[in-house]
C-alpha cells in the first residue's frame, strides 16, 4: 500500500491566497497531483503543505490574444487537447496532448503540472520550447516572465521559486507557421522512448525564417535542438535539409540507455522522429 | 492532524474527519464502506479505482480525498437507477464483459461518461476511453462489445 506521509492541506482561494501560502517552506502547489502525488508516495517529494489551486478558475483557460496564444496553467490536457483555437494555430500541442498520459488522467492532469513537474520525459515542455513559449509567473511583487527554453533548470527542476506560482503559457502567433510533434512509446500511455516536435516559420512560401524543434527523453538541454534548428535557418524546407537537421538533432543530444531501450537506438528515433516532424509541419504551414 | 471534509456520494453527503494524505480511493472505501471501487495498482496505470468527481472519471488513487471537499462524487454504486440497472452494467452481463470482475466497475464509470458524451461511440472511441485501463482477463473484446451493446440500447 503506497500511502503519501503526512502533510497540511490547504485550498487557495485566490492567486494572492496561493502565493501567500506558496511563501512557507516546503510546500508544493496541487493541480491534477497526478505527478506530485505519486511522487509523494514513493517519498520522492515529501512537502509538509500542500496548496490545492484546483478552484482558481481564473487559470484554467485558452484563449488567442492579439499575436499571442494565451494557455492558463490550470488547462486541462483535455482542455488543450480539445481545443480549436490552439489546434488552429499550433497542431503541435493536440499532437503532443493525443499522446500525453490517457484519457482519464488527461482530465484532471494540467498544463502547468506538467512543466512544473520537468519530468525529462514529459511531452509538452519540448513542444512548448519548440513554439519557443513563454512562462508566466506570479510573485508577491507581480509577475516575471521566463521563456520556455530557460524555464527548466534540470530533471525536476524549474526556475519556480518560493511563493510563486506558473500562472500561464504564452505562445507567440505568426503566420506562415507548421507545427508537429512525434512520438514513440512502449504502448500507449507510456512515456516515450523518444520524441520530437517541429515549429517552421516560412517565408516567401519555402524559405525557413526560424525553425524551433524539441526534443523529449533524450537529454536535450532545455529539450531542444539548437543546433539543428541553427542548421534550419535562412535555408529552403526541402527534404534534404530535414534530413541533415534530423542528423544533426540526434547527434547533439545525449539520450541515457534505460529500460526503455539503447542509446543508439534512441539517437535512431530522434533522427526518424525530428525528420517526420519537419516534413509534417512543413506540410501544415503550406496550407 | 485530521480535517473536516464534505463530500456528496451517489447523491448522499458525508462528513468525515480525514488524515489530509487520506487518498480519496481509501475514503470511499475505508470510510464510507463502498467497496465497489476498486485499489489496484496505486500508481494511477490500471483505472480499477476510477470515480467520477464533478462529473468526470479520475483515478482515485491518485487523488487527495481532500481534493474532493465540496464535490461530487459517483461510484459504480450510482450507477443504478431505481432499482434498474444502468444500461452499461447490464450490457457488461450481456457480454460476458467481466471474468474476475476487479477492473470492471472503473471500466463501467469510464463507459458511462463514454456515452454521456457520445451516445453512439463507435469501437475506436470506446478502445481509446478506455485505453487507460488494463483487464488481465478478457483481452478486452467482450469488454468493448458490452460498451456497444449499451450504447444500442439505451
Amino acid at each position: 500500500m503506497q500511502v503519501p506521509s503526512q502533510v497540511e492541506y490547504e485550498r487557495a482561494t485566490s492567486v494572492e491566497h496561493a502565493l501567500s501560502l506558496l511563501g512557507r517552506p516546503e510546500t508544493r502547489a496541487l493541480a491534477g497531483g497526478h505527478s506530485l502525488i505519486p511522487m509523494m508516495k514513493l517519498r520522492l517529494a515529501q512537502p509538509e503543505l500542500l496548496v490545492d489551486i484546483n478552484g482558481l478558475a481564473e487559470l484554467a483557460f485558452i484563449a488567442k490574444d492579439g499575436d499571442q496564444l494565451r494557455i492558463g496553467a490550470l488547462a486541462r490536457h483535455a482542455d488543450l487537447l480539445e481545443s480549436t483555437i490552439a489546434a488552429e494555430h499550433f497542431p503541435i500541442f493536440r499532437d503532443a496532448e493525443r499522446v500525453v498520459a490517457d484519457p482519464i488522467v488527461r482530465l484532471w492532469g494540467t498544463v502547468g503540472g506538467s512543466l512544473c513537474q520537468a519530468d525529462p520525459s514529459e511531452d509538452l515542455s519540448a513542444a512548448f520550447a519548440a513554439a519557443r513559449a513563454t512562462a508566466v509567473i506570479k510573485t508577491s511583487d507581480g509577475e516575471r516572465t521566463v521563456p520556455v527554453r530557460e524555464f527548466h533548470l534540470g530533471p525536476y527542476e524549474t526556475v519556480i521559486g518560493r511563493g510563486e506560482l506558473l500562472a500561464e503559457i504564452r505562445v507567440p502567433v505568426r503566420t506562415g507557421t507548421g507545427s508537429a510533434y512525434e512520438k514513440v512509446s512502449r504502448r500507449v500511455g507510456d512515456w516515450s522512448v523518444a520524441a520530437a516536435g517541429a515549429v517552421l516559420e516560412l517565408r516567401n512560401s519555402n524559405t525557413i525564417q526560424e525553425a524551433g524543434i524539441g526534443l523529449t527523453a533524450v537529454g536535450a538541454e532545455h529539450f531542444v535542438a539548437a543546433e539543428a534548428e541553427d542548421y534550419l535557418r535562412g535555408r529552403e524546407a526541402s527534404p534534404g535539409n530535414f534530413k541533415q537537421a534530423a542528423e544533426i538533432a540526434a547527434a547533439h543530444c545525449h539520450p541515457a540507455a534505460d529500460q526503455r531501450g539503447p542509446e543508439d537506438f534512441k539517437r535512431h528515433l530522434v533522427a526518424e522522429l525530428t525528420l517526420r516532424a519537419l516534413a509534417r509541419a512543413a506540410e501544415r504551414a503550406f496550407q | 492532524m485530521t480535517i473536516r471534509i464534505s463530500v456528496k456520494v451517489n447523491g448522499t453527503e458525508y462528513a468525515r474527519d480525514v488524515e489530509p494524505r487520506l487518498l480519496l480511493i481509501h475514503f470511499i472505501r475505508d470510510e464510507l464502506g463502498l467497496t465497489g471501487s476498486h485499489w489496484g495498482c496505486d500508481t494511477s496505470n490500471c483505472g480499477s479505482c476510477v470515480v467520477w468527481l464533478d462529473g468526470k472519471p479520475v483515478k482515485s488513487c491518485t487523488l487527495l480525498a481532500a481534493m474532493a471537499d465540496g464535490r461530487a462524487v459517483r461510484t459504480v454504486e450510482g450507477l443504478e437507477r431505481d432499482g434498474r440497472l444502468d444500461p452499461v452494467q447490464q450490457g457488461f452481463i450481456e457480454c460476458h464483459g467481466l471474468q474476475c470482475g476487479f477492473c470492471t466497475p472503473g471500466m463501467m464509470m469510464t463507459a458511462r461518461w463514454l456515452l454521456d458524451q457520445h451516445p453512439d461511440a463507435d469501437e475506436a472511441r470506446i478502445r481509446e476511453a478506455i485505453s487507460g485501463q488494463i483487464c488481465r482477463c478478457t483481452g478486452y473484446e467482450n469488454i468493448v462489445r458490452a460498451i456497444r451493446w449499451a450504447a444500442e440500447h439505451p
